[in-house]
């Protein structure tokens, strides 16, 4: 099994799917699998790491990014459409949104409900750490548009440093026409214009 | 010799013995008991099957492989099959739907082609009976959590309530796979002096016995059943997906075979006889997971997430390299010598031989006496005259539209992804479902259907009518069918009647395949499917696949626009036999489907693509369950736009809003393409509907309902 | 050295929804469970290991809660030894 990533990697992206089949608890396997500690590296060094879905959840198991994802309020697996609000653009995958826009990512998971103590959930919210949150179509963050029961109708979350994403819909299913919806493509514009300038 | 208790009837023990030339021992009667079993031999059916028209220009692979395949053009095939797992979902709806996903993928995955869309087909009893939440719930989240893990889209499907499902749900599971067509893994290319090796999980006691299991009527004691029933491993799954892709790009196996029914013994013997080729196997080389297996258990096992592969001796360290990648077990369990002899060795001790043909292909078929129902003409008499008008018209769509059947499945889609691999255009929840390839313009589209009302009633037009609807619904979306797969659900081919109609129903379908020239490229047959509570309704399931040349041709539903033009085209006087309508004012089947009409079947289909290739209109719904009326309520709730429907009726008003049957579909078109249009459906009963307009639905005077309070999928924005 | 048999008993910390548990108890109260007031789901796992002392067989148990088999943000555990 591979235990290094590429010198000069860039971004690392840890995408969704069912790693270890979802076995013991959602990431928890993935989370210690050999390659994992050169992606910890990275992270800590101030390297581009995105999570999405299951890879939000290795994230949170490797205690990269705070809180855990548990079981939905209602335990099923749901997978469908969902609005979100871009909550802050001072990230280097949110920098082409516009702050409070409501976007459409897809999502598609059993395991979304975004937990963590409470004192821990103030200190993420005081330095702004909460990126996307569940919403309905005028923006507004209800419990009927939280598909998942997350506390705060939190959806996606960046690390102190900022460089570490975890978002539990899925941007890159709305990023072509064909698919449905390109809410997303405004993300890997993001991505690249960081690392643009970063190269600069 | 009581063969009796293997299963093996008298004329199946002759024959054996004949072939053998000696008495079979008892190793090898039980391997005769599941190869012989009519699940894994369709001794019931394999001559009725022959009826199928199976060739055409765009079949690449007929029946009688692990799947059938047809050319996407560009040197692309499809792959695909639809597969029952009906009786293991009835015992453990969990894990019988789960394997029975699966095990279709496998299928898909033995010819070389990775799969990249299931569909799923469930029949379901009254949801007032007792058992219907627990299986319906069950089989639902087996479907979802396996598809979901695996990694492969469930992008549609087809769901259906009845009584006579009470005690017999059914799960017919799909799937569809893409491969180049120089890639594709053959079971005929063995030659002697090739290694049989085993990839994937262990080998343990799962399903001993299952195929024979299918094969029986569920007895009250189905609990005791419960050993026979596999448990699926999604993860293993996928990484079974992985590597055997990954051998085959390499180009490291001569063959690759599923192991479903009847496990190793179905799979090896199979390789053996399609290829012309002996082999000797030795069971103790077999990875176990359970202590003390006997050789008869091991044949028979079916365990699940294990293929077979046959090997060249110098590829073989490559071969185990890469299993050992994807930390799959991997072992060399034989070789294939030159003959026909088939040997299973335990321990260096010879403990079943036989001719390699003789299990898979060897089985006597059985030829059931058929007769006619007696009361099949009396299920005909329906006087419409006799029939109460609708006193509230309303009411009566939005409690068609909440009608188990007919409502939306929300609930169960939602449970699946749908998208996962990216390639879903159109989902669950829609007419068709669509899936773009990615590097290429072409999207492939495919549709689940069955209609067991029409079945029941005349077998043959019923039939006709269940392929058909497939066949509209792919033409309306600007999909060119090119093949389907089809699953035969019927009760016990003992009974004359019942025998009568399933036959009846393949004539049907047959006749449907040959107007439509859309081929039978592969299918499955599950029998049996009755208990003391009685016999499920004769349902077959049809799988269609069709091809559009690029996004621009391909006609969705849902997309009025305000001031479009609607139109029926298909013929003004359908019928309300075996319709969702008389069903939910009866109770009761009963009435005579439409005759089956080719020419027009055939003219449809013609004119539909063409108004779909010519971007003629702005939306199309092929009119299918509950009739017109609930094609133009679904157009309204996914368009978000209401509509003035106002017609001449030429017939009773309810027969032309909720009648059923005949090749019919709704049109959206914009006012400057009505004439072209009108050109282009010339010589075709056509019949002007009304107007898109406003936020309600007003159907002729007497359906007057605002849109948004139309039962529908939720809306997002 | 022994093979001990291991028990650990997993389960959500309290204050931690158990929305699995909530489910199973609204299905047993539509099957008439009327008496039953609360239901927890967790997981139950068990563990062979070789060790020379009951007390390194429960080390290394709690070695691999804390390595893998428990999430201590959300859930707790226990671990009852038995001998082989």
């Amino acid at each position: 099994m591979a235990r290094e990533i590429p010198d000069g990697t860039d971004l690392v992206i840890l995408p969704g799917g069912f790693s270890y089949g979802d076995y013991l608890r959602c990431g928890a396997m993935a989370a210690r699998s050999p390659v994992m500690q050169a992606v910890i590296d990275h992270g800590r060094r101030g390297g581009l790491l995105l999570g999405i879905c299951n890879g939000f959840q290795v994230l949170t198991e490797t205690r990269l990014l705070p809180g855990a994802l548990l079981t939905n309020r209602i335990p099923a697996f749901i997978c469908r459409p969902c609005l979100l609000r871009v909550e802050s653009t001072a990230t280097p995958f949110t920098s082409m949104y516009a702050e409070g826009q409501v976007v459409q990512f897809p999502i598609a998971h059993a395991d979304g409900r975004y937990t963590l103590p409470d004192d821990e959930l103030k200190a993420l919210e005081d330095r702004g750490g909460v990126v996307f949150r569940y919403c309905d179509g005028a923006g507004n963050v209800t419990e009927e548009s939280n598909p998942n029961g997350a506390m705060n109708g939190i959806a996606g979350i960046v690390n102190e440093g900022g460089n570490i994403l975890g978002l539990m819909p899925h941007p890159e299913r709305a990023s072509e026409a064909i698919l449905g919806g390109v809410d997303g493509c405004a993300f890997w514009r993001s991505i690249f214009s960081t690392l643009q300038e970063r190269r600069v | 010799m009581d063969f009796r208790r293997y299963g093996i009837r008298e004329e199946e023990y002759l024959a054996a013995r004949e072939a053998l030339g000696r008495e079979p021992n008892e190793c090898e009667l039980r391997i005769l008991g599941v190869m012989w079993s009519e699940h894994c031999s369709y001794k019931s059916t394999k001559h009725l099957l022959k009826l199928f028209p199976n060739k055409g220009d765009k079949v690449v692979l007929g029946p009688g492989e692990n799947a059938g395949i047809v050319d996407l053009g560009d040197g692309l095939g499809a792959a695909f099959k639809v597969e029952s797992h009906n009786h293991p979902s009835a015992v453990a709806p969990y894990q019988g739907a789960a394997t029975g996903v699966g095990g279709i993928i496998r299928d898909i995955l033995a010819l070389g082609a990775r799969p990249v869309a299931s569909m799923d087909g469930l029949f379901f009893g009254a949801p007032g009976h007792g058992k219907t939440a627990m299986l319906s719930s069950g089989i639902v989240r087996g479907v979802g959590d396996y598809g979901n893990a695996v990694g492969v889209p469930t992008v549609g499907g087809k769901t259906v309530y009845d009584p006579s499902y009470n005690e017999n749900p059914l799960l017919n599971a799909f799937n569809l796979g893409l491969v180049r067509l120089d890639e594709i893994v053959s079971s005929q290319t063995a030659k002697p002096g090739q290694l049989v090796v085993l990839l994937g999980s262990k080998t343990g006691r799962d399903g001993i016995a299952g195929a024979a299991f299918a094969s029986a009527e569920l007895s009250d004691d189905a609990k005791a059943d419960r050993p026979s029933i596999q448990i699926g491993d999604p993860f293993a799954e996928k990484l079974l997906i992985e590597a055997c892709l990954e051998l085959q790009a390499k180009r490291l196996i001569v063959s690759m075979q599923d192991m479903g029914a009847a496990g190793i013994t179905s799979s090896s013997s199979e390789v053996a006889a399609k290829s012309g080729v002996g082999m000797v196997l030795a069971f103790d080389k077999v990875p176990l997971r359970a202590a003390d297996m006997e050789p008869w258990e091991i044949a028979l096992s079916e365990s699940q997430e294990r293929m077979l592969l046959i090997v060249e001796p110098r590829h073989l360290e490559e071969v185990m390299a890469v299993a050992e990648r994807w930390e799959l077990d991997c072992a060399v369990i034989g070789e294939t010598t030159e003959g026909d002899g088939y040997s299973i060795l335990f321990h260096g001790e010879e403990v079943a031989s036989f001719p390699a043909s003789l299990v898979g292909d060897g089985c006597p078929p059985i030829h059931w006496p058929a007769r006619k129902p007696d009361n099949l003409e009396k299920g005909w008499e329906l006087d419409v005259e006799t029939l109460p008008l609708p006193e509230d018209w309303n009411e009566t769509l939005l409690s068609l539209l909440s009608e188990p059947s007919l409502a939306s499945k929300e609930w169960i889609y939602d449970q699946y992804d749908s998208m996962v691999q990216t390639n879903t255009v159109r989902g669950p929840g829609h007419p068709v479902s669509v899936l773009r390839i990615k590097g290429r313009e072409t999207l492939v589209a495919m549709v689940l259907d069955a209609d067991p009302w029409k079945c029941a009633l005349d077998p043959f037009r019923g039939g006709a009518e269940a392929v058909a609807r497939t066949v509209r619904a792919l033409a309306v979306a600007g999909a060119e069918p090119l093949g389907l797969t089809d699953c035969l659900n019927f009760p016990s081919p003992e009974n004359p009647e019942q025998y009568w109609v399933m036959m009846e129903c393949i004539k049907g379908m047959a006749a449907c395949c040959e107007a439509l020239q859309c081929p039978v490229v592969s299918g499955n047959v599950s029998l049996y499917n009755e208990s003391a509570a009685g016999a499920i309704l004769p349902t077959p399931v049809i799988g269609t696949v069709g091809v559009i040349p690029s996004v621009g041709q391909f006609l969705p539903s849902g997309r009025w626009h305000d001031g479009d033009v609607l139109f029926q085209v298909g013929p003004c006087i359908p019928s309300l036999a075996g319709s969702q309508y008389l069903l939910m004012r009866e109770g009761r089947n009963r009435g005579r489907p439409l005759e089956f009409l080719p020419d027009v079947e055939a003219g449809f289909v013609r004119r539909a693509l063409k108004t779909a290739r010519d971007g003629v209109a702005s939306s199309g719904r092929a009119v299918a369950g509950g009739g017109l009326a609930v094609a133009i309520a679904r157009e309204a709730t996914e368009s978000g736009l209401g509509a003035v429907v106002s017609f001449e009726i030429p017939t009773r008003r309810d027969v032309l809003l909720f009648g059923e049957g005949g090749a019919r579909a709704l049109y959206s078109v914009p006012m400057a393409k009505v004439p072209l249009f009108k050109s282009l459906w010339r010589g075709f009963p056509l019949l002007e509907l009304g107007r898109v307009q406003g936020a309600e639905l007003e159907i002729n005077g007497v359906i007057s309902v605002p849109v948004d309070t139309l039962p529908s999928p939720r809306r997002i924005r | 050295m022994t093979a001990w048999h291991v028990h650990v008993y997993i389960q959500l910390k309290d204050g931690v929804l158990d929305t699995q548990g909530k489910a199973v108890e609204r299905s047993l109260h539509s099957l008439g469970h009327d008496s039953l007031q609360a239901v927890k789901i967790g997981k139950y796992v068990q563990l062979w290991i070789n060790a020379d002392s009951e007390q390194s067989a429960r080390q290394q148990a709690v070695r691999m809660c804390d390595d893998l088999l428990v999430n201590g943000i959300i859930e707790q555990f226990s671990v009852e030894v038995e001998g082989e």
